[in-house]
């Protein structure tokens, strides 16, 4: 079949993922929009690869997800430093850089 | 055969991230999440990416979420149930929803070349996945791990009770 | 040599200023003598000049090149010639003897080494003003002079009449400073047109001297003119001629030695030096050489009917200092520099000792005031003998060395024009009579009070020996011809005889009538009220300076205070700080503090671009 309709799911959740992270107010959330982000990401480079028939795009999405995994152990360890200080995750009560 | 998969899945897809979105309360929306994993996980199959396929599975839904759930229900943070749109002004909303959409038809335009494109076919397998991994990326393959270890200690020192230097007085609620 | 003595007697002055300045402000008295010891030595390198000899029969020149610009080149150097000397033997002579009697004079005065870094200042401008030998040389030390003298009567800044009067002084003579300025200008500019601008005494006589040979008539004839008009201004600024003479009454707010020899001798006889020095120029306009001699006039008659109703010594020394300069613009008007200088020189003399002597009573009895004092003959016998001869001296009584100027100068009127004759006669007989009044009231009489305070030390008293001296024996020296006469008036004798008369019949008859019959005196005051409450209010002159500052000055300094107020500090300085603000409160609106709506801006910024690019590309 072809290849289409693989990058434009891609593309739709890619905006979801955007969507999500504008919108929700809990900070954990916002981490998991993130994850969507990514994954709509691996899925364009895993349909890339099966286009050009290259392994390449499967091993980058490979890596993205090591990378992925990291990124979510140090935020959400972030995540419970700023509830240990500010006692919530809620962005909206959350403007320390206002000014 | 593939197209009758690949809907759906890619249905499902769109489901969970819409969760993600638009549900309300958090372990909810993190179980729509690991629907979208799953369905991921088998479009990834219909490319011919077994071996990343399972990975994914594994890493995800087996590993990044449950760390989540972890968070949200043993540590009660962030269990609050939270609705869309409080966040702010009209504008706000307004263009909230606007850039993802303009950034979607930006997208759906940039691909548009690759509408009719077929697949070829790709050593997904683990064997031949391994032997690319290891032959050809392996600097990056051990860069990735120490980066790892680099996450571990710095979640361990970000998080930890005991912390490095001195004792934090909690602010007043902001 | 000659050369070296003649810069180094222009410098030695200026040394002594900076030194007193930078390291002797707490010594006064090594700053006293330090500067009197310059002056000293200047005035003895002037006599080695004199004793030389040489001059004035040739006249020497040495400058360095100052600046030199493609169009223009202004040079600084010397001049030494006859003028130059004898103004140079009167300012060290007379200024070291005033030096000397300041020391006594000005003893625990707080500013005392301030004053003798300011005199030492004055001495190397009027020096300077002296042995210039170029135009722009010249205004420089013009203005420094100028400087000196504000600084000098305001040495007692903290009483406000003092520094309101160099205030005075400095923006009135700036007033004729900037006609000078302006006819220096013209004179250059004027010639250069003619590829010939120079600022060079010498070269501008040469110059004008081949144009009045080449007989071209209308042009050169009116810009001379109006040349000379524009630095007579100057002139008039500087030796208080009319109109610009209000300042010198109020300058006597300084201390003593300072208007005996600022306002007395030297600095307001620049003007009539600059006059000699340039007579070429003003020779060349018969227009010009009468405005001179009718302004000098006027200013003669005009200042001695002020000085008869004065309570205030000084004040009448100021006035006749006035009338008597008069008498020089007048007869350098009537084209006889000669005799103007000579008046010049004794003036100096003796005006400085009138100065000294009141000074002495000043300081003894710590008042001004002639209706305070009385019978002073007795008691300081110095101090009134030597005014005595200051007086003689001043009315033009036969031998003293005033006689021989002012007889010089009323034959030069009585040949050239008979009205002006008349109305000088009419000034002496003022002269002799304020001057009679003034020894009448202060030293003869009764004293009023028994325990008057007798003569000062040796270092006052000297001064006023010295220049008691000079004042009698000043008409038979050599000095009489340093400046070259330009033409022989004869007068016939009867002239020197009627000037002499009026003069001495004037002062007799002061003398008597204040000593000794006061009562004619009161009655006399009364009859004449009118002519009296005029001469006081000074013909109502300050009156009207004042009302043209207030509706011309005052109201335009407020409009640009208005303008700047609105304009400059509201629209530009505030205006920008105002903008600023207001735009910072605009992008302040985007700082929400919300990390999502950052991000949701970098999207969208993201977008954009890429949209933009996508189309661009196109």
């Amino acid at each position: 079949m072809p290849l289409g309709p693989y990058f434009v799911l891609s593309a739709i959740l890619f905006a979801l993922g955007l969507a999500g992270l504008f919108l929700r107010r809990n900070l954990l959330l916002i981490l998991l929009s993130i994850e969507i982000l990514l994954n709509s990401a691996n899925l364009s480079l895993i349909a890339g690869s099966a286009r050009w028939g290259d392994l390449t795009g499967q091993v980058f999405a490979f890596f993205g997800m090591t990378i992925a995994a990291a990124e979510v152990t140090v935020g959400l360890a972030l995540a419970i430093l700023l509830f240990r200080n500010a006692n919530s995750v809620d962005t909206k009560e959350i403007e320390l850089l206002k000014g | 055969m593939e197209a009758f998969l690949f809907y759906p899945f890619a249905f499902l897809a769109i489901l969970g991230a819409g969760g993600v979105v638009f549900l309300r309360k958090p372990v909810r929306a993190l179980l729509a999440l690991v629907l979208t994993m799953f369905s991921l996980a088998v479009l990834f199959f219909l490319l011919q990416a077994p071996f990343v396929a399972m990975v994914h599975i594994v890493v995800y839904a087996g590993a990044v979420l449950v760390l989540f759930l972890f968070v949200i229900m043993l540590l009660g943070i962030g269990a609050r149930e939270s609705r869309l749109g409080e966040n702010a002004r009209k504008g706000f909303l307004g263009l909230a929803f606007f850039v993802p959409s303009a950034f979607l038809i930006l997208l759906l335009y940039l691909f548009s070349p690759l509408t009719r494109e077929p697949l070829q076919p790709v050593p997904g397998s683990p064997e031949s996945f391994g032997k690319f991994l290891f032959t050809r990326y392996l600097l990056p393959f051990e860069l990735i791990s120490f980066l790892l270890l680099i996450g571990v200690f710095a979640a361990v020192a970000l998080a930890s009770s005991r912390t490095l230097f001195e004792e934090p007085e909690s602010p007043e609620r902001i | 040599m000659v050369i070296s003595l003649t810069w180094l007697i222009l410098w030695i002055p200026f040394f002594a200023a900076v030194l007193i300045l930078f390291f002797l402000l707490n010594r006064p008295r090594l700053a006293g003598w330090i500067a009197t010891g310059a002056m000293f030595l200047v005035f003895a390198l002037s006599g080695i000049l004199f004793l030389q000899g040489g001059i004035p029969e040739q006249t020497i020149e040495s400058s360095i090149r100052w600046v030199a610009l493609p169009t223009v080149t202004i040079e600084f150097g010397i001049l030494l010639d006859g003028l130059s000397l004898l103004m140079l033997l009167m300012v060290t002579g007379v200024g070291s003897l005033i030096f000397l009697y300041s020391q006594e004079y000005m003893a625990g005065d707080k500013g005392y080494p301030r004053y003798f870094a300011c005199l030492s200042l004055f001495a190397f401008s009027m020096l300077g003003i002296v042995l210039a030998n170029n135009l722009v040389e010249i205004f420089i030390f013009w203005e420094l002079v100028g400087l000196s003298s504000y600084l000098l009567i305001g040495h007692w800044f903290e009483k406000p009449e003092a520094s309101e009067a160099g205030k005075k002084a400095f923006l009135t003579t700036r007033v004729g400073d900037v006609g000078f300025l302006l006819g220096i200008l013209l004179v250059f500019g004027w010639l250069e047109s003619g590829g010939e601008g120079t600022f060079n005494f010498t070269r501008l006589q040469t110059l004008l001297e081949g144009i009045r040979q080449a007989g071209d008539g209308g042009e050169a004839l009116r810009l001379l003119t109006l040349a000379g008009l524009l630095i007579f201004l100057g002139v008039v600024g500087k030796s208080a001629q009319f109109p610009l003479h209000v300042w010198l009454p109020d300058a006597m707010e300084g201390p003593t030695p300072v208007s005996a020899l600022i306002h007395a001798a030297t600095m307001v006889a620049a003007g009539v030096f600059l006059l000699a020095r340039l007579f070429f120029l003003f020779s060349a306009s018969p227009f010009v050489l009468s405005v001179i001699a009718g302004i000098g006039t006027l200013t003669a008659l005009l200042a001695a009917t002020l000085a008869m109703v004065q309570n205030d010594i000084k004040r009448v020394l100021a006035y006749s200092t006035l009338s008597q300069l008069g008498l020089m613009v007048a007869s350098l008007g009537l084209a006889n520099p000669q005799a103007g200088m000579f008046h010049l020189a004794t003036h100096a003399f003796f005006k400085a000792l009138l100065f000294l002597g009141a000074g002495s009573v000043i300081h003894a009895l710590h008042t001004q005031d002639i209706s305070k004092m009385s019978g002073l003959l007795g008691r300081m016998p110095v101090t009134g003998w030597t005014f005595f001869v200051g007086t003689l001296a001043l009315v033009g009584i036969f031998p003293t060395a005033g006689f021989w100027s002012k007889e010089e100068i009323l034959g030069t009127a009585y040949r050239q024009s008979l009205p002006v004759f008349c109305l000088l006669l009419l000034t002496t007989l003022f002269t002799a009579i304020y001057m009679g009044r003034v020894f009448a009231r202060v030293f003869l009489g009764e004293p009023k009070e028994k325990k008057t305070p007798g003569d000062p030390s040796w270092a006052m008293t000297t001064p006023l020996w010295l220049l008691a001296f000079f004042s009698l024996a000043g008409g038979f020296g050599p000095w009489k011809n340093f400046v070259p006469l330009v033409h022989e008036f004869h007068a016939p004798s009867f002239v020197a005889l009627l000037g002499l008369g009026i003069g001495g019949g004037g002062l007799g008859a002061a003398l008597y009538l204040y000593t000794f019959r006061p009562e004619a005196v009161a009655r006399i005051r009364e009859i004449a009220w009118a002519p009296r409450k005029i001469l006081e209010r000074k013909y109502y002159m300050d009156d009207l300076y004042e009302a043209l500052i207030r509706y011309g000055q005052d109201r335009f300094a407020s409009l640009c205070d208005l303008f700047e107020r609105i304009v400059v500090v509201g629209f530009t300085v505030n205006g920008t700080a105002r903008l600023t603000r207001w735009m910072g409160h605009l992008v302040r609106g985007l700082q929400t503090g919300r990390v999502q709506f950052y991000a949701l801006l970098f999207s969208l910024g993201v977008t954009l671009l890429t949209y933009g690019l996508l189309l661009w590309s196109r």
